[in-house]
């Protein structure tokens, strides 16, 4: 029977995701259940960060099997051990079903989710331990650094960039290779490099799990960069809010040094390199390149004109390279697999892949990794396994409060930088949200209006001033208070604040709303001229009832509801004052009966 | 009144925001690390400690309060026992994060950015945890709580009280 056993390695998903749903709680139990079942000397259990089906966790991966486990309860793993490991039977119950054909998939690959991706960012991300640099080596990691430091002269490192038409993947989408000859050019003694990990547009998380699961590839890729723009410092920015990213980089860069691939005289060349952890504090814009620098220097973090560009006057005036930290991943894959293979992935105006965050009313939440100028309906339908509860597409946002929405008309455009562009949105840093019919085109815009004018940093009067009159004009008309002549005012300001805001904060902050005006005016018109929010979502505009045929008397709308607007006795119908009624909507979400339902209001 | 200020603050916590200052070189250029250290020990930023750090880093306390007030890391008051922060990020704005955190102010009776009288509970809202994929999402003292429906948080803020009364 010993014979049978076959030398297994579980990868346990230790994502921020995963952990806020027990991951810890189930690592400690299949410890203690392989010890159980005898099995330590076949089975070796590894840490991983984020294995990107989030909406699944908490999940494990059976290697060599290729078995992924999802949702799982401390008490399937003696299932898993007693069937899988010992009898090498699949556990059909924990495996994933497609939401389409009920079918359970045994193979990780065969899931839609993942068959379609294409992984050079995220290769490491679900297969390597991120806490120890030795499993970091072993898939080849620090070999592009090595290759550049005993092979490359800066300027052919820039050549294989070129070739490969890398271009940043913070937003901008700038080339990388131009930014990297320009702070090259310069002549200075002293100059910088920084990794942006800010990522504060929300709904995006991509840059929080790479850090997560392969902090080494962001290192190695500012480590190729330093030597290639002569830098011999750098710092590497995280927010604060993302504090396993923090530590797990601590821990990446203590052993780097160890190792000698950080410090001085890096792997016996003469290439000295170090990098400071720095904590953001909270601000969005922030993650504008001018304002992170700013705040490194311990300053309010402000954006100033460009230029000078931080090429030429960055940190403390030096020559500075900032780049994503996605950005910087994918610079050992180019090194090590070359330029042409980077180029030969994609579309004419982007090269290489997109790693994007997709979150809203799509049944497969999570991270994928996809070549740029896959369609955004493949995303959606194939990918994303479509909308939750079957509901009808309206529209997904891209590039957060910076972008804007792209309605169902445009299902079938590529994603790249371009396309998105004309369409008036933008790329953005991968953060995607679906949206279904439930939601309200006005009120979103309305939402990301209040975040920008949150969020700016009042230097500009543009965005501080235009932001404020837009959120005014919005809010009226979510009230059912606005005119026709708002709607001009609003459209007029947004082109204002766009022209002419300082920095990009200000400059993309009207998106949201000119997008949602020119492909969903008519909900704008709605209410305006009819004083009806269509999805049934702003609050003046709305009423709660409840249905007579499914109440059920319960009393449970009854004592949750907070202004005591619910009346009836137990076992009969209840009812709902419409005069004392705040709408807050806690009795239509917390029935367990479907009983409450929405309607325009009359009035 | 600067030195009057200074006195209140107690001498351990002088000591340790001491050690911090030492830590970072007594640079300006690290205030930002230094203000988060210093909220690490003392849960806030009170004045006394701002006036402190303006001595000691030769600042004014102006200026310390400017970049201290920029960033919504930082805050002025005491938070409470059990500090309750609700995402309002986009991907949780459109599953229905209003409707949690209009239940958690009717539950507590506060709003985002207050704490409660009792000095048990503190409300916050922010923008994104990067949990999006389990939106919506909220994060009570450190702990991340997901998917969250009306009915989970009830239970969830139901556990917390009974807590406070054992
Ligand atoms: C308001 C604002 C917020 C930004 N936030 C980020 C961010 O969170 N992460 C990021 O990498 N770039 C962000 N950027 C873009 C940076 O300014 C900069 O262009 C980028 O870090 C350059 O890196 P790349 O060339 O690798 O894309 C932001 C820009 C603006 C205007
Ligand atoms: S939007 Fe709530 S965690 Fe990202």
């Amino acid at each position: 029977m010993d014979n049978n056993f076959i030398k297994r390695t579980i990868l346990i998903c230790r994502g921020s995701g995963c952990n806020s749903m027990n991951a810890g709680i189930i690592h400690e139990t299949l410890k203690k259940v392989i010890e159980e079942h005898n099995l330590l000397n076949q089975v070796e259990i590894k840490l991983t960060g984020c294995q990107g089906f989030c909406q699944y966790g908490p999940q494990l991966v059976v290697q060599p099997d290729n078995v992924l486990y999802v949702k799982l309860k401390p008490k399937d793993l003696n299932e898993i051990a007693e069937k899988h490991l010992k009898n090498n039977k699949i556990v059909k119950e924990f495996l994933y079903k497609d939401p389409k054909t009920g079918e359970s998939i045994e193979k990780k690959d065969m899931i839609p989710f993942y068959s379609e991706q294409i992984p050079i960012i995220r290769k490491n991300c679900g297969i390597i331990n991120p806490e120890e640099i030795d499993d970091y080596i072993s898939v080849g990691g620090y070999d592009a650094l090595k290759k550049v430091l005993n092979n490359y002269k800066p300027n052919e490192v820039i050549k294989e960039l070129e070739t490969s038409r890398l271009r940043g993947r913070g937003g901008g989408g700038f080339s990388t290779a131009m930014k990297w000859q320009f702070c090259l050019n310069n002549p200075s003694e002293i100059k910088y490099v920084i990794a942006n990990g800010d990522e504060g547009d929300p709904g995006a998380f991509m840059d929080r799990s790479l850090l997560e699961a392969d902090p080494h590839s962001v290192i190695e890729g500012m480590e190729i960069c330093a030597y290639t723009i002569g830098a011999s410092y750098g710092y590497l920015y995280v927010r604060a809010e993302y504090p396993l990213a923090i530590e797990r980089l601590k821990i990446a860069l203590a052993q780097a040094e160890e190792k000698g691939f950080l410090g001085e005289n890096i792997l016996g060349s003469d290439f000295n390199f170090k990098i400071e952890l720095k904590k953001g504090a909270g601000a969005f814009v922030c993650g504008e390149e001018t304002a992170l620098m700013a705040s490194i220097q311990g300053k309010r973090g402000m954006p100033r004109p460009r230029p000078p560009y931080p090429a030429n006057s960055g940190l403390w005036g030096k020559p500075t390279n900032i780049n994503n930290i996605k950005t910087y991943a994918s610079i050992p894959p180019i090194i090590l697999n070359g330029g042409k293979w980077f180029s030969s992935l994609g579309t004419k105006d982007a090269s290489g892949t997109i790693v994007i965050a997709l979150t809203g009313k799509i049944n497969n939440s999570g991270l994928v990794e996809i070549p740029m100028g896959t369609t955004i309906r493949n995303l959606i339908y194939n990918i994303g396994g479509g909308i939750i509860n079957n509901k009808k597409f309206k529209a997904i946002q891209t590039g957060g409060p910076s972008g804007g929405c792209i309605p169902e008309q445009f299902l079938d455009t590529p994603l790249d930088y371009q396309h998105l562009t004309d369409l008036g949105s933008i790329m953005g840093s991968g953060g995607f949200i679906v949206l279904d019919e439930d939601t309200c085109m006005v009120e979103l815009a309305r939402y990301f209006i209040k975040f920008t004018q949150n969020e700016s940093c009042g230097k500009c009067t543009p965005c501080r001033i235009g932001t404020k009159r837009m959120l005014d004009i919005l809010t009226k008309i979510v009230k059912g208070e606005g005119t026709i002549k708002d709607l001009e005012d609003l459209e007029k300001i947004a082109n204002i604040v766009k022209n002419t805001s300082l920095c990009g904060l200000g400059q993309t902050a009207p998106n949201p709303v000119l997008t949602t005006i020119k492909y969903f005016r008519n909900e704008y018109e709605a209410h305006i001229l009819n004083r009806k929010c269509p999805a049934l979502v702003c609050e003046n505009l709305i009423e709660y009832h409840i249905d007579q045929d499914l109440c059920t008397g319960c009393g449970l709308c009854k004592i949750n509801c907070a202004v005591e607007a619910i009346e009836g006795e137990k076992k009969h119908l209840h009812n709902i004052s419409q005069e004392i009624c705040i709408k807050c909507g806690v009795c239509f979400s917390i029935c367990s009966y479907k009983a409450i339902y929405k309607k325009t209001n009359e009035n | 009144m600067g030195q009057n200020i200074v006195n209140e603050l107690e001498y351990k916590d002088k000591n340790d925001i001491l050690d911090i200052i030492n830590q970072y070189n007594k640079d300006k250029n690290n205030l930002i690390t230094i203000l988060q250290e210093v909220q690490k020990i003392l849960g806030f930023l009170p004045h006394n400690a701002i006036y402190f750090l303006s001595e000691e880093l030769k600042m004014s306390p102006a200026e310390i309060y400017g970049v201290a007030t920029f960033y919504t890391q930082f805050k002025f008051e005491e938070i409470g026992k059990y500090l309750i922060v609700c995402c309002d990020g986009t991907a949780c704005h459109v599953k229905g994060s209003p409707l949690i955190l209009n239940f958690i102010e009717n539950y507590l009776g506060i709003k985002p950015g207050e704490t409660s009288n009792n000095k048990i509970y503190t409300l916050e809202s922010v923008a994104c945890l990067g949990c999006c994929a389990i939106s919506p999402v909220c994060i009570i003292n450190g702990d991340t709580y997901g998917d969250l429906t009306t009915n989970k948080i009830k239970r969830i803020l139901n556990k917390l009280e009974k807590e406070i009364k054992d």
